[in-house]
């Protein structure tokens, strides 16, 4: 019983660790832009298919075709905020309906690239570390925890301890009076795209050798990170990460324990209740809803 | 008398075109006209400035409702429908519980959140609502003849008819409240909230009345699509249908009873008969995105925008001739 304990949270350990890089890029990305990316999910989906295209086509080491995932869907972030949402800037819904759009041009794109079928790709690495006979970890998850834990760490830093961080966390605070202290509002949009879009990208470029990689995959990774921003509270970067580890711990455990669908019943549920309770969510203020 | 004739002729149009059409294209245009009705109730909800993701589970909760009262139950399949129509209503009246305490992004994230709860639960429990594969073999409408012709509810032709009539009907009924007190309340319960509250309109009973009538209709279209497909599951009404509705109502624009009409009909001609004609059919969703974006950028206020602005011009080439003929 303590050995399934044991596995169980170190499968929400890494669960925690993927959601909450998705989570943290849509919370950055809503915060300085204003605008729900629904694209979030496919931006992941584009990681993936980095990975597949230049691991498994093209032979690129695995973490070269990571770091281009990283880069190729931090442009496709340029791109949006460029094409879609600047144009868009006051129009919120309208952003949302252009992300939709963007999300089936990508799903349409990758299905035509690659076909609808789940694509194979051969494990990085059969290394696994046993703490025991039933509490297994495989290293190609230890990947994503690894980067998890160093990017949102590098994020937090860039944030608060630079120059550009602050510009960054003044213009989602207030556009206006940080575009009157001379921060540029561009170059903070590109910035926060990028960022945001980029670690999207990364996550599925990690997870893919883990999980079936096809176009509709972005799917239910976008329903958990609405969950997962509602509780943390929209804007919250923190708050993010603390959901996307409590949702984690409670999914897992609760999918171990019952099943899969019980177990998306209880996040949403949490969620609901969150927002009855306390709509501005545990971590959020109650300013930009 | 003009108006009439219009009607006459617009009546006799609709009722020929489905003998132009192929058999594919005569089954699109049944739930083409099935989405109407669900385009234009949830217009009905917007009215009072909420935005819902639910509306299409509400439709299933109708949908599920009529089929499993005409299966179980054995209830006459139209009684049915309009049972399961009453259904949605009171499911929407349940949920405004919750709902209601929020506004703007956190309702539209909420219901979105309630919808996938609904769906969930149809998944998970086989009885009776039959798990992921759903309900098979629903009862079909019963045919029957009014002399000049013989309803055979499994023709689409028929099917159409039949839906083309409750349609109406519901946007009769539809546009009769938009115009009534009750309809200007809900214009005012969302451009004016604290003046309207002031004068006594109780906030809370009106979003609630709008988001249960609207679920209604929303209800009976889903009935209607039951007893035609004659299979329904928890995917019929999943989040991707959701997105068309939403984009129907915004690429249409939603500032006129028309315009999310509008909008349904256009995109969807363009992309179930337009491109698949043209033998786009891998790239439909590609370039259904594009259009979505570029209507957005350079349409923000829908294609209604297109029309009010003809109908301007015409107008004021009117009073242009009136005046020069005096």
């Amino acid at each position: 019983m303590l050995e399934l304990l044991a596995q169980t949270g170190l499968n929400a350990v890494y669960a925690a660790s993927y959601i909450s890089l998705i989570a943290v890029g849509l919370v950055l990305i809503f915060g300085v832009m204003g605008v729900i990316n629904f694209a979030h999910g496919e931006l992941y989906m584009a990681g993936a298919y980095t990975v597949v295209l230049m691991y498994t086509d093209f032979q690129v080491p695995f973490f070269l075709a990571v770091a281009m995932g990283l880069i190729f869907v931090g442009c496709l972030g340029l791109a949006m905020e460029r094409a879609l949402f600047r144009p868009l800037r006051d129009n919120p819904l309208g952003g949302l309906v252009a992300s939709i759009g963007f999300l089936m041009i990508l799903q349409a794109v990758a299905a035509m690239g690659f076909g609808v079928r789940m694509e194979h790709i051969a494990p990085v690495t059969q290394a696994v570390i046993e703490f025991s006979d039933r509490v297994r970890l495989p290293v190609a998850r230890l990947y994503v925890i690894i980067a998890a834990v160093v990017l949102l760490t590098a994020l937090w830093l860039f944030l608060k301890k630079t120059r550009f961080g602050w510009a960054l966390r003044a213009a989602a605070q207030d556009p206006e009076a940080a575009a009157l202290q001379g921060i540029s509002i561009k170059q903070t949009a590109r910035i926060a795209m990028f960022i945001g879009a980029g670690l999207a990208g990364i996550a599925g470029a990690l997870t893919a050798p883990l999980v079936s990689v096809n176009p509709h995959m972005g799917h239910s990774v976008i329903i958990t990170a609405f969950i997962v921003i509602i509780v943390g509270g929209v804007g919250s970067l923190e708050g993010a990460v603390v959901a996307s580890v409590a949702y984690a711990i409670i999914h897992t455990f609760v999918t171990t324990f019952y099943d899969g669908v019980i177990a998306d019943i209880v996040g949403l549920s949490l969620m609901l209740l969150v927002l009855i309770v306390k709509p501005t969510g545990l971590f959020g203020s109650a300013d930009r809803a | 008398m003009r108006s009439v004739i219009f009607i006459v002729l617009g009546a006799c149009a609709l009722l020929a075109l489905p003998h132009g059409l192929s058999f594919s294209q005569q089954e699109i245009l049944v739930f083409l006209t099935i989405n109407i009705l669900l385009v234009s109730s949830y217009r009905l909800l917007t009215l009072t400035g909420e935005w819902s993701l639910a509306h299409v589970v509400i439709m299933g909760v109708g949908a599920y409702a009529s089929a499993l009262y005409s299966k179980e139950l054995g209830v006459w399949v139209p009684v049915s429908i309009l049972l399961g129509g009453a259904t949605a209503a009171l499911m929407a009246v349940l949920l405004s519980f919750p709902l209601f305490r929020m506004k703007g992004f956190y309702f539209l994230i909420g219901s979105f959140a309630a919808g996938e709860i609904i769906r969930l639960l149809w998944k998970r429990f086989r009885d009776p609502f039959g798990g992921p594969k759903g309900i098979k073999g629903i009862e079909p409408m019963p045919d029957f003849s009014i002399g000049i012709y013989d309803f055979d509810f499994f023709e689409p032709v028929s099917y159409y008819y039949l839906s083309g009539v409750v349609v109406a009907v519901c946007l009769w009924l539809l546009w009769r409240i938009e115009r009534s007190p009750v309809g200007l309340t809900f214009h005012a319960v969302h451009w004016q909230d604290k003046l309207a509250e002031a004068s006594g309109v109780n906030l809370r009973a009106y979003r609630t009345l709008a988001f249960a009538i609207a679920s209604g209709f929303a209800g009976i279209g889903g009935g209607l699509m039951a007893h035609y497909v004659g299979t329904i599951n928890p995917n019929s009404f999943d989040v991707d249908l959701m997105v068309y509705v939403l984009t129907w109502a915004i690429v249409g624009g939603t500032g006129t009873f028309y315009g999310p009409i509008l909008g349904c009909v256009v995109l969807t001609v363009l992309n179930e008969i337009v491109l698949r004609e043209l033998g786009f059919e891998q790239m439909r969703p590609l370039i259904y995105g594009l259009i979505m974006i570029l209507s957005i950028l350079f349409l923000p206020k829908g294609l209604e925008s297109i029309v009010q602005h003809l109908a301007t011009r015409r107008s004021e080439k009117g009073v242009k001739d009136r005046r020069a003929a005096e």
